[in-house]
């Protein structure tokens, strides 16, 4: 035994255990919130290209509702939107980054469940998006409704609520299906394009989404059924109640200033408002800002430079919008819709 | 460790002339400290297993992560398209992972034929004396070995299923077998009362095969005459249990597959995710089997073949019955790890939907369970053992391949 080897044992042994302590660090010592601002960003889980929610631009900058909110929280907690950084993450790992610490938000049309709040360690702190699981086959199958899918074959992407859906609402229909399910979203459409299903089923508005992307989507139509309950809305680790404060007020900021009437542009003389709604919700009355550890004017940063949640919808979904999707259950409850924040007070 | 260890104590008495038996006299003892070092090492991994596993427990219950195994035997609530097994949505996890065991065996078996087959074929071609031959597979190895696998794969699915019509137009073989772009209709066959004594049959047409084998063997050492065994085996094997189909009185009958609706029913479905994935692993795995075969038929001399050819015997003999067994104990040991990659390799179905081990165990059901420690570990001991496996069967040939020395 020379001293060479033993010394390289001991550097090998040695290097092993930094490695692996670097790796475990992920053991929150200090809050995310701290953690965050140490870091001069807020390091956001989105999707791996979902128009409309999280998508890449051909400049490389992401855009979409989910998008949004992770540059609404920035805007909280920097007075910038852009200082955000994103991890593209599929279905599989998605709960995975956050429980690691990978990320600090998990914004990336993800359902809200029970089993998922309270069995992965992981917390849901609102709704940005209500949806609900749908079909959509070609029109030349002259199929009008779900009920008529019998024997069907049905794409999907694996690592979702959907394929149990599926099962569910073919069974409690008795039709015989056969499920196809692909790891990714582009391989499962492009397999459903080839031919390869009759159809192609996930959220509504994955499909309108996914629709995008077929060779001729005027040839395809989706399915009026909603085969289940999707509530989309970012999620958080559990265990950290300041951070998930921030983020859960930073999308209530949102709905509140649409409600309030409150946008980009007339945020600025909204300043001098009378309404105490408003005063409270721009920092110019109370201290909720510092409640939550941030500045008095961190509702306005949000409102200033993401938009109140009309904004970002019509920006990303809405009906100008390539998706073209309507307000419909996401309209305020003012308005016929369930979207409701709590209010600043 | 180190070689330098002495085979024993050995009485170290250093040149300062210290007592004999002081720690240092034990220390500069290089048998004892090797062993002290082998122990130090030990408990350095073993305290580091401890300790990333310990850490592991610890941060799981900190985020309140469900974690043991009880989730096996919770009910799975999805479908799975393909199965050798009974299957339903009622199914547990536990059946989950059988079902994807047997699909990853199903194409990894299926893909190692062939590909040996191809590999085989291929790298003969490549020591060929016809000149398109030659070409033909020095072309194919290094398209084929150079290009992704995971491409190969999307490639041969999305043009399989591109060219396929829809189940409306299918092709049809014999009116009875249809390939669409759904997969591949076969008649199922329906085993009655009395298909036992068929199966029966074809076991001990098996074992006799091997008798024969065994006597013509024999025959030969003595006589030098040859009996034609192969066909004997053949005959045997296919013949005899056919005859005792229709002894039997034809116990097995097949349900045919019709066209309803959106797809056809009854008969067997194979699905062309299955087709797409042995056609890709089969072709990846055969352009590397064939630079193995061909490095090892280079590996004997070519003193061989030409003693070969002096006594008389034609190429086609030297090559089945000189070049080949003296090759193959070089091709062997590589050619145990390509099966490995293959087996491995078989994993990235996930991207074509084929319910196989890592797509629906370690993909559908831990998203459904989300105990990605538990579901990981499981799925790796899995493919560890099937690897060992793997390698275990190629050394027991490999052993009786090896050179005898007498």
């Amino acid at each position: 035994m020379s001293i060479r080897s033993i010394l390289s044992k001991i550097l090998l042994a040695g290097f092993g255990t930094v490695l692996v302590a670097a790796i475990s660090t992920a053991a929150q010592a200090q809050s995310t919130l701290s953690q965050v601002q140490g870091k001069g960003f807020v390091q956001c889980g989105v999707s791996q290209g979902l128009p409309g929610f999280s998508n890449p631009d051909d400049s490389g900058n992401w855009t979409g509702i989910d998008v949004d909110v992770c540059r609404a929280v920035a805007a909280a907690v920097f007075g910038d939107a852009d200082k955000v950084k994103y991890t593209p993450l599929s279905a599989k790992e998605r709960f995975t980054a956050l429980q690691s610490g990978e990320i600090d938000i998990l914004s990336r049309n993800t359902t809200m469940s029970m089993q998922r709040d309270t069995a992965l360690g992981v917390n849901f702190v609102g709704i940005n998006y209500y949806d609900g699981q749908g079909f959509m086959v070609r029109k030349d199958l002259g199929v009008t409704s779900a009920l008529q899918l019998s024997g069907a074959s049905v794409c999907t992407n694996t690592g979702t609520t959907t394929e149990l859906n599926v099962a569910d609402y073919f069974r409690a229909n008795n039709m015989p299906y056969e499920i196809v399910a692909f790891e990714k979203a582009d391989e499962g459409v492009a397999s459903y394009d080839a031919g390869r299903c009759d159809v192609y089923t996930t959220d509504q508005s994955g499909l309108y989404a996914q629709r995008l992307k077929l060779t001729d989507k005027d040839a395809h139509v989706v399915l009026p059924e909603l085969i289940s309950k999707e509530p989309l809305g970012p999620a958080v680790r559990q265990g950290d109640d300041e951070w998930a404060n921030v983020v859960r007020w930073s999308l209530n900021a949102m709905l509140n200033a649409e409600e309030a009437d409150v946008t980009s542009s007339n945020v600025d003389r909204m300043l001098g408002s009378d309404n105490p709604i408003i005063r409270r919700m721009l920092g110019v009355e109370g201290s909720y800002g510092e409640n939550l550890g941030l500045s008095n004017r961190w509702a306005y940063n949000i409102i200033k430079q993401v938009g109140n949640y009309s904004e970002s919808f019509e920006r990303n979904v809405g009906v100008n919008t390539p998706l073209g999707i309507s307000r419909g259950l996401n309209a305020l409850w003012t308005d016929g819709g369930i979207q409701y924040a709590a209010p600043i007070r | 460790m180190s070689s330098e260890g002495s085979s024993g104590p050995s009485t170290a008495t250093s040149a300062v002339g210290r007592k004999k038996g002081s720690i240092s006299a034990f220390l500069n003892n290089s048998y004892y400290r090797g062993i002290i070092f082998q122990a130090l090492t030990i408990a350095l991994i073993v305290g580091f297993v401890w300790w990333v596993v310990g850490n592991t427990v610890t941060n799981l219950a900190e985020r309140n992560i469900a974690s043991g195994f009880g989730f096996l035997n919770s009910t799975a609530g999805f479908s799975i398209n393909f199965s050798l097994i009974e299957y339903s949505e009622e199914s547990t996890h536990g059946r989950v992972l059988l079902v994807g065991l047997l699909n990853t065996i199903l194409c990894a078996a299926l893909s190692i034929f062939f590909a040996t087959i191809i590999g085989f074929v291929v790298g003969v071609g490549r020591l060929s004396s016809n000149w398109l031959v030659r070409k033909l597979s020095a072309a194919y190895v290094e398209i084929v070995r150079n290009v992704p696998l995971l491409l190969i794969i999307l490639f041969v699915y999305i043009a399989v299923l591109q060219v396929l019509p829809s189940p409306r137009n299918s092709f049809s073989l014999f009116g009875d077998f249809f390939w669409n772009n759904r997969g591949l209709v076969t008649p199922q066959p329906v085993f009655e009362s009395g298909s036992g004594l068929i199966f029966f049959v074809f076991i001990a047409a098996l074992v006799m095969s091997f008798f024969v084998r065994m006597w013509a063997r024999k025959r030969q050492m003595e006589t030098g005459a040859q009996f034609p065994v192969f066909y004997t085996a053949l005959g045997l094997i296919i013949g005899l249990p056919v005859i005792t189909y229709f002894l039997a009185g034809q116990p097995i009958s097949f349900v045919f597959p019709e066209l309803k609706g959106f797809n056809f029913v009854g008969g067997i479905n194979i699905v062309n995710e299955l087709l797409a994935l042995v056609i890709a692993l089969s072709m990846y795995t055969a352009s590397y089997i064939a630079e193995i075969v061909r490095a090892g038929i280079l590996s004997v001399s070519h003193g061989q073949t030409e003693a070969a050819y002096s006594l008389g015997l034609s190429p086609g003999k030297t090559t089945r019955l000189i070049v080949i067994p003296q090759a193959m104990r070089l091709i062997i040991p590589p050619l145990t790890s390509q099966y490995l990659n293959l087996t491995k390799n078989s994993s990235l179905a996930a991207a074509i939907a084929y319910p196989e081990l890592v797509s629906v165990f370690a993909g559908t059901s831990l998203n459904q369970v989300g105990q990605a420690v538990e579901v990981l570990s499981i799925t790796m001991a899995i493919y560890l053992s099937l690897s060992l496996l793997t390698s275990l069967l190629m050394n027991w040939y490999n052993a009786s391949m090896a050179l005898k020395e007498r």
